[in-house]
């Protein structure tokens, strides 16, 4: 017979309707699922009794594609058809590939797309295809282990991904079949492994060191309402990172020139994981390295010099935790504890250092590994109805501020950074040139005041709008942002109803390192930038008092005198030279001047207005 | 007659009772549905009804509605191991016949 699991009371399922239900942690070297049974969440091991899932796809001329440990046994015979690490190449272009390091290790096929492909012996492989194949590997598992199909799944993504890197998630996910319940941030779900949401108030940091990613998340307990204040880190740094800066010093005390194969490097840099693992628990450990044709280096590495290679990787995850702080307006005082989070965090070094910076308690219970699997299967139970009632409300923050380009190339942000979603925001916009019939809406995500500072998300036209006078057409945009942090923008002119939308999809190009630079940026260009605005917006205001002057003349010219026309030429001609410049108050008095030489005409204008609609009329009429 | 556990489920209940945190035991019952007429519920109980029957066994409390016990009584409950799947058994001797998979029974 079946067997049963234990449900909440009153939440038996009826025979052949149990909901299940898995978290998956898809990491960039390791993958996990995990589900909850008889209120138990927990990680589910293979047929091995293995839990952990390499995230490494190797595929092969005319047989299924591998996964898993059998792929990462032939990371070194086959490297060119193994793919790791696939998890740094989601929703990015090639040239941000390119940037980093792993670029060499595979051969990208061109292709007329942005999206990357890996060449193969079984073809040209996208990022995304790559990790359906890991994604369908977990779903096997869990799909036989629990007995029946899944219903619905949690995908943990790093806090940081952008909407490219999340949509490119999703993509991958419904490749494989599977139904994303949500896209949860990783420390989100680690916070939810700890029972955070069950304890009293107060402020939490989750601290993620993963294998390829890095996470600061500060997060805020407000009557059991899990809140992300902020949130910051660099999808480029991780255990890899360790790896390779402990492999170098192998490769150096062994005498190897610079020149060192593409397979000599794996082979080095995986006995430099194996060092690092070990000497989580021990203070030395021998290592040796394969010089060439049997002859082999053999030596030692300590904990001591372990942490003079380490350390500068370290503090470089504590800026991040300083901006997160500031972003969160929190002080160090506040914090009650640091959850640990990924397998890097096992070094005791990393904890040492953690514990000092955030000077508080270092939460370690939960295996690290498992604790975002964990955290994502709790979080998909409660999804998929498996409560009593909705017991948990998870907040989440948007990285950067989103905004619409406005004339002059200003960014006008609709929905603030760190604002809370899923979220939806509308502004009214309007047109700047009578009888405009159009308007491209451009979609910016960043920081910065001027639209080429910021990263163009998408563009789109919104046509059909009534010829109006400027400044009459009123136009909503509305931002909605959904609870997987993706965006979709609507347009529409009021009075006609006429509307236009835009799902933002994968518009690669833009790597976290960009973000963080970004966010760097926008602190040290404040003052550049309100200068920038102000100067941008009075030419905009130069033109718009040129453009009415001009359609003026062009139909009241006969209302003016040579010597009157003569002045006012020439105001636009010293407004348009001044416009030219970059000083803001000069453009202002010239504008000031135009508008003076203009009064006279434009009274004029509007007696000789009033004297035709007058015409023929009595005067009894207008009392 | 009574309801009881055998060791492996007496050893998985407390365990799962313990995680949860909260729960005053074990609640067993069958509800009218599925595809064989009757269905097994377990859920943990928070609290006991007015004429629930308590039975404890080797640690563990069961609490059982007094329309359920009829058909659950002399129940043994065992947890059980088959391939990676894993979960609780009802070894009930009033089923006459269940459906296919198990999970809905007549008696």
């Amino acid at each position: 017979m079946a067997l049963l699991q234990i449900s909440e009371p009153g939440q038996t399922a009826a025979p052949h309707q149990h909901k299940l239900a898995a978290g998956i942690d898809l990491g960039t070297t390791n993958s996990l699922v995990a589900t909850v049974r008889s209120g138990l969440a927990e990680t589910l091991p293979d047929e091995h009794g293995k839990h952990l899932l390499p995230s490494v796809v190797r595929y092969r001329l005319g047989l299924p594609p591998v996964v898993g440990e059998a792929a990462k046994a032939a990371l070194t015979e086959d490297p060119h058809n193994t793919i790791s690490s696939v998890k740094r190449f989601m929703g990015r272009g090639l040239a941000d590939i390119c940037k980093g390091c792993s670029c060499a290790e595979y051969e990208f096929a061109e292709s007329d797309s942005s999206v990357p492909r890996i060449r193969t012996v079984a073809g040209d492989i996208s990022p995304v295809e790559a990790s359906a194949e890991i994604l369908k590997a977990l779903k096997a598992r869990a799909e036989t282990t629990l007995g029946g199909e899944l219903t619905g799944v949690v995908i943990t993504v790093p806090a940081y991904f952008d909407d490219a890197q999340r949509q490119a998630t999703k993509d991958a996910a419904q490749l494989a079949g599977l139904n994303v319940l949500r896209l949860l941030n990783e420390p989100t779900a680690a916070a939810v492994a700890y029972g955070l949401d069950r304890e009293s108030e107060g402020v939490h940091v989750v601290y993620d060191l993963g294998g390829g990613t890095f996470d600061i998340s500060i997060l805020r307990l407000n009557r059991g309402v899990f809140e992300v204040m902020s949130t910051a880190g660099n999808t480029a740094l991780g255990g890899d990172d360790f790896d390779r800066v402990i492999a170098q010093w192998l490769a150096e005390q062994a005498g190897l020139g610079e020149e060192i194969s593409v397979r000599k490097m794996r082979a080095l840099r995986a006995e430099a994981c194996r060092a690092k693992e070990a000497l989580s628990d021990v203070e030395s450990v021998d290592v040796s390295v394969a010089i060439k044709d049997g002859e082999v280096w053999r030596g030692e590495l300590n904990r001591e010099q372990l942490n003079v290679l380490i350390d500068p990787l370290i503090q470089k995850t504590l800026s991040p935790c300083r901006r997160a702080l500031r972003d969160a307006g929190v002080a160090l005082e506040e914090i009650e504890d640091v959850v640990m989070v990924g397998g890097s965090t096992r070094m005791p070094r990393v904890r040492e250092l953690v514990g000092e910076f955030f000077d508080c308690e270092v939460l370690t219970d939960i295996d690290p590994d498992k604790v975002v699997a964990v955290g994502a299967a709790i979080q998909a139970d409660v999804l998929v109805g498996n409560k009593p009632d909705d017991e948990m409300l998870l907040l989440d923050v948007i990285p950067l501020s989103l905004g619409i380009e406005t004339m002059g190339g200003l960014v006008e942000k609709v929905i603030p950074r760190n604002a809370t979603i899923p979220c939806a925001k509308a502004q009214d916009f309007t047109t700047f040139k009578d009888g405009q019939t159009a308007l491209a809406v451009h979609v910016v995500q960043g920081e910065r005041e001027l639209v080429s500072d910021c990263r163009s998300l998408a563009r789109f036209e919104l046509r059909g709008i009534p010829p109006m006078a400027a400044g009459a057409a009123r136009i909503r945009v509305t931002f909605q942002v959904d609870a997987d942090g993706l965006l979709s923008v609507t347009a529409r002119e009021q009075a006609s109803g006429v509307e236009s939308s835009v799902q933002v999809k994968p518009s690669y190009g833009l790597s976290d390192r960009e973000i963080e630079q970004m966010l760097r940026d926008s602190m040290a260009h404040a003052e550049e930038d309100v200068a920038a605005r102000s100067l941008r917006e009075m030419q905009v205001e130069a033109k718009r008092a040129i453009e009415a002057v001009e359609s003026a003349l062009a139909v009241d010219a006969d209302l003016l005198s040579e010597e009157e026309r003569a002045q006012l030429d020439a105001a636009v001609v010293a407004l348009r030279a001044e416009a030219e410049g970059d000083d803001h108050v000069k453009i202002k008095q010239a504008i000031e001047a135009l508008n003076a030489a203009s009064d006279d005409f434009a009274a004029r204008r509007m007696d000789a207005g009033i004297k035709a609609a007058m015409a023929g009329h009595k005067l009894e009429e207008f009392t | 007659m009574a309801i009881t556990l055998t060791d492996a489920a007496a050893a998985r209940v407390k365990a799962f009772l313990e995680n949860r945190g909260s729960g005053v035991g074990l609640r067993l019952g069958v509800k009218t549905s599925g595809c064989s007429g009757m269905a097994y519920v377990l859920e943990f109980a928070d609290q006991t009804e007015a004429g629930d029957q308590v039975f404890e066994d080797k640690g563990v409390k069961i609490i059982i509605d007094p329309k359920s016990l009829v058909y659950l009584d002399g129940t043994e409950l065992d947890y059980a191991k088959e391939g990676l799947n894993e979960g609780f058994k009802f070894n009930n001797p009033n089923v006459k016949d269940s459906c296919g998979c198990g999970e809905s029974f007549t008696v």
